[in-house]
């Protein structure tokens, strides 16, 4: 490891925390053009997290210092994912530090200290969020796991780096299990983030919402690291499904030149993402609650045929 | 097992046989009738394709004449009687099966591990480059088979055994490339009388009971 790599590992992480937001504002802008609406501003989230720093928090008399705590657990826990998925390179120092299943563990940490925050205070709304989020959660890892398990069994390696670095030298092929898997992902990554046929971002309806739900008691710099964590949290999703399904353009090499065009094609990816993600959320309406379950476990199935036909076909 | 052995049009014939499955399982939880019937549509016209690309492959030119009567008879011909008879029998939902959707696809899936297993041994006594396509072939004959005990409706089970020949015919494909041309002409007209003779007896057994719901056939006596 030379001081290069340690200095490319930090631009990325810092990359990453510091990008996150724009491509939420990406993201809210192209979902408003979508549904012919004036769209805000592409630095919107930003200011919001700046503006929620300037404010004096306020705090339940009755939260236990785990509410205080979690905020800065489920923000740490983000930017260590962000610093083990290779999103620009794959031969960093923390990428090689931690495997896929680990990275899984990791966004589990974050979902267990959110719900017990949610439920520290003691109403009935954050209570109910928790539950949820949990419910949707229990669901959505084994599919999350199933994904991975047949990138991990074409590329002989957990390890996302590797996965992705086999996937991208090969030779190109058609993997029918891969496609599955792509779909699969993308339907645990609209669930885990909180994003429309599970729960609606922007809406702050009681009976429905989840994430925010489990919100409601935090103001201030704690908002701020939550809200800034849930950014990071997509963008990373965003990122993990790019390593697997579209690792074309991640470089290997350890040049400043090529990590620049690796980043800029980065940029492009994310681009095309947010899109797409604004896209399926306009065309799709959001589900019940009691619905959620059908929907994770057709991402279940897919994750899962897609394992069988890799095994059947080795395709 | 790597990929990279493989021709392309292999590959797209894997792809195609994965596809197959996958409409196996759409089928398998689609509740709007009508939709059922597109999504047999489809799959006829993904094995369409298959057996031309087969075909083209291996140069036997049978398999392009049994291609044209699957285009004629799945895709276009009995799809179009169903879709006739949807609107004539006002039947669009065959809602509240017998298991409920996650349940039945996830039998679903215990049921394609099954029928790997019980190709494995055809597939490693087969000699055509699509040997590895028949433990699909036999899920998708099972997993029809499924779609057909877990509904009530006559018009889904209806649905369910067309594909279930579907699935019969995509393993005598990837097993021997094909079955003799006059087996093959006889089960397609098999598959025709029967649909034109069910046709006939959805209008009788909604005369009957004024409903297409099979559990009314359970029941040996009038008044019970």
């Amino acid at each position: 490891m030379t001081a290069f790599d340690w200095i490319a590992q930090t631009l990325g992480i810092v990359g990453s925390v510091a990008a996150a937001p724009l491509f939420l504002g990406w993201v809210n802008q192209c979902r408003a053009w979508l549904q012919n609406k004036s769209a805000p501003p592409l630095m919107q989230p930003y200011r919001g997290i700046r503006k929620l720093f300037y404010k004096d928090a306020v705090i339940a008399a009755n939260a236990s210092p785990l509410f205080r705590l979690a905020p800065y657990v489920v923000f740490a826990a983000m930017v260590t994912a962000a610093a083990i998925i290779p999103s620009i390179a794959t031969r960093l120092p923390f990428t090689r530090a931690a495997d896929a299943i680990a990275l899984v563990g990791l966004f589990a940490t974050a979902r267990v200290f959110v719900s017990l925050a949610a439920m520290d205070v003691g109403t009935a709304f954050g209570t109910l969020g928790a539950r949820r989020e949990m419910m949707i959660g229990f669901l959505a890892e084994p599919a999350l796991l199933m994904v991975i398990f047949v990138a991990a069994l074409i590329s002989t390696s957990t390890a996302l780096p590797a996965i992705s670095e086999f996937l991208a030298t090969q030779t190109l092929a058609l993997y029918p299990s891969l496609a599955f898997t792509a779909v699969a992902f993308t339907m645990v990554l609209l669930a885990e983030n909180a994003r429309i046929p599970i729960d609606n971002p922007a809406t702050h309806l009681e009976l429905t919402m989840i994430h925010e739900a489990m919100l409601l008691e935090y103001s201030a710099r704690h908002l701020a690291l939550m809200e800034w964590a849930a950014a990071l949290k997509l963008f990373n999703y965003v990122c993990i499904g790019l390593a697997l399904f579209v690792p074309w353009g991640l470089t290997t090499q350890h040049a400043p030149f090529a990590l620049v065009t690796s980043a800029l094609l980065l940029g492009a990816k994310l681009l095309i993402a947010g899109a797409g993600i604004a896209l399926i959320e306009t065309v799709s309406a959001k589900l019940r609650v009691f619905r959620a379950p059908e929907f994770l476990a057709t991402a279940f199935l897919l994750a899962v045929l897609g394992l069988l036909v890799h095994l059947l076909l080795g395709a | 097992m790597s990929m990279e052995a493989l021709p392309f049009d292999l590959q797209i014939l894997n792809a195609l046989a994965a596809l197959l499955l996958l409409i196996s399982f759409a089928m398998l939880s689609q509740r709007r009738i009508v939709s059922l019937v597109n999504l047999l549509a489809v799959q006829g016209a993904l094995l369409c394709v298959a057996t031309v690309l087969l075909a083209w492959r291996t140069g036997a030119h049978h398999l392009y004449l049994s291609a044209a009567l699957t285009l004629t008879l799945k895709v276009i011909f009995l799809p179009w009687l169903l879709h006739r008879l949807i609107r004539q029998l006002g039947v669009y939902w065959d809602t509240d099966p017998l298991i409920n959707t996650t349940g039945t696809m996830l039998i679903g899936v215990l049921v394609v591990v099954f029928s790997f297993g019980l190709a494995q041994p055809i597939s490693a006594l087969a000699s055509t480059a699509t040997r590895n396509a028949i433990g699909i072939a036999v899920a998708v004959v099972l997993i029809a088979f499924m779609t057909m005990i877990t509904r009530r409706k006559a018009m889904s089970q209806v649905v369910g055994f067309l594909s279930m020949e579907n699935g019969l015919f995509f393993g005598a494909m990837s097993a021997t490339y094909g079955m003799p041309m006059i087996v093959e002409f006889g089960v397609a007209l098999d598959v025709l009388v029967a649909m034109l003779v069910l046709g006939v007896f959805f209008f009788q057994i909604r005369e009957q009971f004024d409903s297409l719901d099979l559990k009314h056939l359970e029941s040996l006596k009038e008044d019970q």
